[in-house]
C-alpha cells in the first residue's frame, strides 16, 4: 500500500490548495460587483504605490501654477488656493488612505477578532467581562469614541487613524464572538477535542478557520468606513494637518473656497466616494465567493 | 451498589459507576442564578468488557448520546465516575486527560459536521498523530494513506476536502481518523443514522472488520434496535437518564424483562408482511416526560402499561441481576 | 378508474450546474382506498414526484417538463393554479417530515386549523372551531378543547405530527399523501401515528400514499408498494411480492442489507456496494447497473422500463435480468442457519 503514497508530497497538497485559490478567484469574478469594486481598489492600490511616478508635480510645492486654475490640460484637476498641483496632492492622497484604512482595520481587527475568540472560546466570567465592555463601547457612536480618542491623543493623522480603529473594536467583537460560539457547538469541534487537540490547536486550526470569512468581508466594507471615518475627522481639523494631502482635510480646505473653485473639493470628495464604494462592492462579492456552500 | 455487571472471565475495560450529567438551567441575562436542572444521565452504572460491542438504545432525549460523551469526558460528568482500565477518567485533567484520549475515540452522528470543513482529508486524518506527536513528515502521510486504504478509501483523496465527499465516504474518513491512534475503545455515537440506508450496512460491516482486526472495544450508541441486535454482543437500554435493562444480546432481544424494552422492540417494523400480520403491538400511551423533573417513583411508571400502585410510590427500583447477568430495573422483575 | 393516474411524469430541475434529472418517466396509479408505499433513498425521487403531482415543485428552477397526472377525471398538470390551490389541503392533503416547519409557529393551532376549514368548506368561526376541536380528538390529541389555543412549539413531536395530520384531514380528503411522516420521531411514537393513520383511513375510505427510506415500516402498512431509485420506478408489487419475491436487484440488495429485528445470527450484511448515480450526470442505460451484481451487457446501452413480471399481472419490474429474488432471499436464509 505504499506505492499510491509516494506520490503524495507536499506540492501535491500545494497544488490542491492553488486549484482551490484559483476556483475561489474564478467564482469571485463571476459577479460584476466584484469586478467594479476590485478595479477600483487595484486602480487605489497601483496609483498609491507608484505616486512619484504618477503625479507631475510635488504635492506640497507651492506656486506650481496660479491659484485657484481651473482643470486643463497641464492642471487636470485645477490648482488649489496656494496653486499647488491637486492631481498630484489627490495621487499622494491615496497612499494616506490606503494607510489610514489598512491601519485603522488592522487595529480593529486584531484586538476585536481576539476580544471575541476568548470571550468565545474561554466562557464564564472571561466572556461576560469583555463582552460587557464591548457593548458598553457599542452603545457610543464611533464618531463620538474617535472624538474623544482625538480629544485625549490630540489631532493628527496617526492618532485619527487610532481612534477610528478603536472605534469599531465592537464590530469585530461581536462577530467573532457569534461565530465562535457557532462553531464550538458544531461537531468537528468536539471530534478535535476528542482527538486531543491542545487550546492552541482548537482556537487558530478549527475555529478561526472557520469564521474567517464573515471577518474578511466586515473587514474589506470596514476599510471604507475607516477612509470615511479619518475623512470626517480630518476635514474636521482633528485629522490630517495642513499641508498633508489627505482627502479629507483637502475637502476641508477647498470648502472656503467652494463658490469660485469648486474643483479643489468636488475632486476629493468624488474620490473617497469612489474609494467608499469600491471596498463595499468588493465586500459583497467576498461574501457570496466565501460562502461555503457554493463550493462544489 | 451491587450492580455492577461483570462476570469474572472476562475483562473490564471502562467501567462506569453512578455516572450523572445534570445540566444547569439558567435564568437571568447578567447575574445568572440556577433554576433547575436536566437530568441528562442521572446515576447509571455498568462495565464494557474488553473486546466487546455494548449496544446502548433508547429514544431521542434519554442521555444516551450524553453518555456517551461524559465516558470520553467531553461532556463533564456532574457526579459518579469513570475508570478506563486503572484510571479515573473523571479525576484527569489537562494533560493525563489528554494523553489518555490516545486510547479511547469517537465515531460522531453526523459525518458533515464532525470533519472541519476548511482542513483537507489529509490534515485532519492525520491530527491525532500531530497532536500526539506520533508521526510527521512522510511518516505522517504514510500512515494517513494506510488508515485510509484501511477504511476503504482511495489514498490519493487526502488532498480533498470533506465536501466532496458523500455521507457514507465522509463517515469512513470520521473512523479513520478515530483509528489513527490506535485506540483501544471507540464510542460510536449513531455512527449510521445519518447515512442512506443502501449504504449502512457498508459501514457496520466495516466496523465489524476493524473489530476483529483491530480487536476494538465499541459502545455503540443507537435508536434503530435492529442495527443493534445486528452489531452488539450486550445490550443496555436507557430510558430518561436511567439504564432499565442491561443483558446479552440474544436474551435481550429473546426474553426483554423490562415493560419498556418490551414495548421497544414491539414498536419496530420487520420487513416481512406475514410476520408483521402476526405481531401485537405494544403502543405506549404518551410523550417521554421532560428530563427536568423527571416522575417520581418508578419513572416509567407514567407510561408503564402494566404499572401498579408501588411503582407510582415506592422509591425507584434498583438495577439488578435477575440472573446470568441479565440486569433490570423494575419492581415486577424478581 | 383509479383515483389518481400518474403517467410518464419527468421533471427537471435547471441549475446554474447542470440540469437535474429528479423524476424520470414516472407511471404509476393508486385506487381508491388503497394505501400505496413509495420506498426509496434520499435522492430516489419520492419526494419529487409527490411534489410534482401535487405541482408543489419550485418553479424556477424546477419545471414539470412532461407526463399526466389523472385525478377525479381531470389532468393536475393542466389546471389553473387557482383550481389546484383549491384541490390541495381540500380532496388531496400532504404531510410532511417536519411538521415544526409546516406549521407556522406564531399561529395558534386554533388559528390554523380553522383558517383551512373555513376556506375549503364554508363554515362560520364557530363551526370550524367546533370541527377543529374534533378533529384534534379524532387524531388523539388529549384535552383538544385546551390544548387547540397553544401554540406549535408547546406541543411534542407526535403530537404535533398528528396536529398537521388533523389539518390534513380537515376536509375529508379522498388521497392523504405522507412524506416520511414519522422519520423524525421516535420508534414508540412512530408506532403510534401508523396506527393513527392506519384507523384514520379506514374511517375515513381515503386513499394514503406513504413515502419513506424505511422497507421495514412499509411491511404492516401498505397495499401495495413501489421501490424508487435514481427518479425512476425500477419496482411495483402488491406488500406480499415485494417482500417474498423481489424481482429487481436494487430491491433485493435493500431486503438483504438491513438487519431485522427478528434475526439472531450475527452475520455480516450484504451491503449495496458503490452509491447512486449523480442525477446531474445521468448515466446512460439502467441506473443501477453500476452497482448491480446481476448486470450484462445490455444494462449499459439501454434502460429498462417498468414491465408486467410475466406470471404476475400485479408485479412490474424495470429490468432486463429480473432476478430470482425468492431463490436468493431462500438461500441466504439458509446459509445463515
Amino acid at each position: 500500500m505504499t506505492q499510491p503514497v509516494a506520490t503524495l508530497s507536499n506540492t501535491s497538497i500545494a497544488a490542491a490548495k492553488v486549484k482551490d485559490f484559483g476556483q475561489f478567484l474564478k467564482r469571485l469574478l463571476k459577479s460584476p460587483s466584484a469586478k467594479m469594486g476590485g478595479s477600483i481598489c487595484l486602480v487605489l492600490v497601483v496609483t498609491a504605490i507608484f505616486a512619484p511616478v504618477i503625479a507631475p508635480h510635488d504635492p506640497t510645492e507651492l506656486g506650481v501654477g496660479a491659484a485657484l486654475t481651473p482643470p486643463n490640460s497641464e492642471f487636470w484637476f485645477g490648482t488649489d488656493e496656494f496653486g499647488r498641483d491637486l492631481f498630484s496632492r489627490m495621487v499622494y492622497g491615496s497612499r494616506l488612505t490606503l494607510y489610514v484604512g489598512l491601519i485603522a482595520v488592522g487595529i480593529s481587527m486584531t484586538v476585536g477578532v481576539l476580544t471575541g475568540l476568548v470571550a468565545g472560546y474561554v466562557g464564564g466570567w472571561v466572556e461576560t467581562a469583555l463582552m460587557r465592555a464591548v457593548d458598553v463601547l457599542f452603545s457610543f457612536t464611533e464618531t463620538l469614541i474617535a472624538l474623544a480618542a482625538v480629544a485625549v491623543l490630540g489631532p493628527s493623522l496617526t492618532n485619527a487613524m487610532i481612534a477610528v480603529g478603536i472605534s469599531s473594536i465592537p464590530f469585530y467583537a461581536r462577530i467573532t464572538y457569534g461565530a465562535v460560539l457557532v462553531e464550538k457547538n458544531k461537531e468537528y469541534f468536539k471530534a478535535a477535542q476528542a482527538v486531543g487537540a491542545q487550546h492552541v490547536r482548537l482556537l487558530f486550526r478549527h475555529i478561526l478557520p472557520n469564521i474567517l470569512s464573515p471577518i474578511i468581508v466586515v473587514a474589506t466594507v470596514g476599510v471604507s468606513v475607516a477612509v470615511l471615518s479619518a475623512s470626517a475627522l480630518s476635514f474636521l481639523g482633528l485629522g490630517a494637518q495642513p499641508p498633508s494631502p489627505e482627502w479629507g482635510a483637502m475637502l476641508a480646505a477647498g470648502r472656503d473656497y467652494f463658490k469660485r473653485a469648486p474643483w479643489i473639493t468636488t475632486f476629493p470628495g468624488l474620490a473617497i466616494a469612489i474609494t467608499v464604494l469600491g471596498f463595499n462592492l468588493l465586500g459583497d462579492a467576498l461574501r457570496e465567493a466565501l460562502d461555503p456552500q457554493q463550493r462544489t | 451498589m451491587t450492580t455492577t455487571a461483570t462476570t469474572p472471565q472476562t475483562q473490564t475495560l471502562v467501567r462506569i459507576e453512578d455516572l450523572q450529567v445534570h445540566f444547569p438551567v439558567m435564568q437571568g441575562l447578567i447575574f445568572q442564578r440556577q433554576v433547575g436542572s436536566i437530568k441528562a444521565v442521572d446515576g447509571i452504572t455498568f462495565d464494557v468488557r474488553q473486546g466487546e460491542t455494548l449496544g446502548l438504545v433508547g429514544e431521542s432525549g434519554c442521555g444516551k448520546s450524553t453518555t456517551g460523551k461524559a465516558i470520553l469526558q467531553l461532556e463533564r460528568p456532574t457526579g459518579g465516575k469513570v475508570y478506563f482500565e486503572e484510571t479515573e477518567l473523571t479525576a484527569a485533567k489537562g494533560e493525563s486527560l489528554r494523553q489518555q484520549r490516545r486510547e479511547m475515540q469517537m465515531i460522531f452522528q453526523d459525518p458533515y459536521a464532525s470533519l472541519n470543513p476548511r482542513m483537507t482529508v489529509g490534515s485532519i486524518v492525520g491530527e491525532p498523530l500531530e497532536v500526539h506527536g506520533l508521526a510527521t513528515g512522510k511518516e505522517k502521510r504514510d500512515r494517513v494513506a494506510e488508515l485510509l486504504h484501511i477504511v476503504g478509501l482511495n489514498p490519493k483523496f487526502i488532498t480533498r476536502y470533506p465536501h466532496e465527499f458523500s455521507g457514507g465516504q465522509r463517515q469512513r474518513i470520521v473512523i479513520a481518523r478515530a483509528l489513527a491512534v490506535n485506540p483501544k475503545f471507540i464510542v460510536a455515537d449513531e455512527p449510521i443514522a445519518a447515512l442512506d440506508v443502501s449504504i449502512q450496512a457498508q459501514v457496520v460491516n466495516l466496523m465489524q472488520k476493524l473489530q476483529d482486526e483491530l480487536g476494538l472495544t465499541y459502545l455503540f450508541i443507537a435508536h434503530d434496535l435492529s442495527v443493534v441486535r445486528h452489531i452488539s454482543d450486550r445490550v443496555a437500554v436507557m430510558y430518561l437518564g436511567k439504564v432499565v435493562e442491561l443483558a446479552d444480546r440474544v436474551a435481550l432481544y429473546e426474553n426483554p424483562l423490562h415493560p419498556y424494552t418490551q414495548a421497544l422492540l414491539s414498536a419496530v417494523p420487520i420487513p416481512d408482511p406475514t410476520i408483521e400480520a402476526k405481531r401485537e403491538r405494544i403502543i405506549l400511551e404518551g410523550d417521554v416526560p421532560s428530563p427536568t423533573n423527571p416522575p417520581q417513583g418508578c419513572r416509567f411508571h407514567t407510561r408503564c402499561p402494566v404499572a401498579i400502585e408501588a411503582c407510582r410510590y415506592a422509591p425507584e427500583p434498583e438495577f439488578k441481576d435477575a440472573g446470568d447477568g441479565h440486569f433490570v430495573a423494575c419492581h415486577l422483575v424478581h | 378508474m383509479p383515483l389518481l393516474d400518474v403517467k410518464h411524469l419527468q421533471t427537471r430541475f435547471y441549475t446554474g450546474e447542470g440540469v437535474v434529472h429528479a423524476v424520470n418517466d414516472v407511471s404509476f396509479h393508486v385506487n381508491d382506498q388503497e394505501t400505496v408505499g413509495i420506498v426509496g433513498e434520499s435522492g430516489s425521487g419520492k419526494s419529487m414526484t409527490m411534489l410534482s403531482v401535487m405541482r408543489l415543485i419550485p418553479q424556477p428552477p424546477g419545471k414539470i417538463t412532461q407526463g399526466e397526472v389523472m385525478f377525479e377525471g381531470q389532468d393536475l398538470l393542466q389546471l389553473s393554479l387557482p383550481a389546484i390551490r383549491r384541490l390541495r389541503g381540500n380532496r388531496i392533503s400532504m404531510i410532511f417530515q417536519d411538521p415544526m416547519t409546516s406549521l407556522n409557529p406564531v399561529l395558534t393551532v386554533e388559528k390554523q386549523l380553522t383558517e383551512s376549514i373555513r376556506v375549503h368548506m364554508k363554515l362560520d368561526k364557530v363551526a370550524a372551531r367546533d370541527r377543529a376541536i374534533e378533529l384534534l380528538e379524532h387524531v388523539g390529541i388529549p384535552a383538544a378543547r385546551d390544548r387547540i389555543r397553544n401554540y406549535p412549539h408547546q406541543f411534542s413531536g407526535g403530537m404535533r405530527q398528528r396536529v398537521m395530520i388533523a389539518m390534513g384531514l380537515a376536509c375529508d380528503p379522498k388521497l392523504l399523501i405522507a412524506d416520511e411522516p414519522t422519520t423524525a420521531l421516535d420508534v414508540t411514537i412512530q408506532a403510534q401515528i401508523v396506527e393513527l393513520v392506519k384507523r384514520l383511513k379506514e374511517e375515513l375510505n381515503m386513499a394514503v400514499i406513504w413515502i419513506t427510506h424505511d422497507l421495514s415500516l412499509l411491511a404492516s402498512l401498505a397495499d401495495r408498494i413501489l421501490v424508487m431509485y435514481a427518479g425512476q420506478i425500477v419496482e411495483s408489487a402488491p406488500l406480499d411480492q415485494l417482500y417474498a419475491n423481489p424481482r429487481h436487484p436494487y430491491t433485493l440488495g435493500l431486503l438483504q442489507s438491513i438487519p431485522r429485528l427478528d434475526e439472531a445470527q450475527k452475520a455480516e450484511l450484504k451491503p449495496v456496494d458503490g452509491m447512486p448515480p449523480d442525477l446531474m450526470d445521468y448515466p446512460q442505460g439502467c441506473p443501477f447497473a453500476a452497482r448491480c451484481p446481476y448486470v450484462i451487457d445490455r444494462c449499459h446501452t439501454e434502460d429498462p422500463t417498468l414491465e408486467p413480471v410475466s406470471d404476475r399481472p400485479n408485479h412490474a419490474v424495470a429490468c432486463w435480468v429480473k432476478p430470482n429474488g425468492a431463490a436468493v432471499l431462500e438461500t441466504a436464509r439458509a446459509i445463515a442457519h
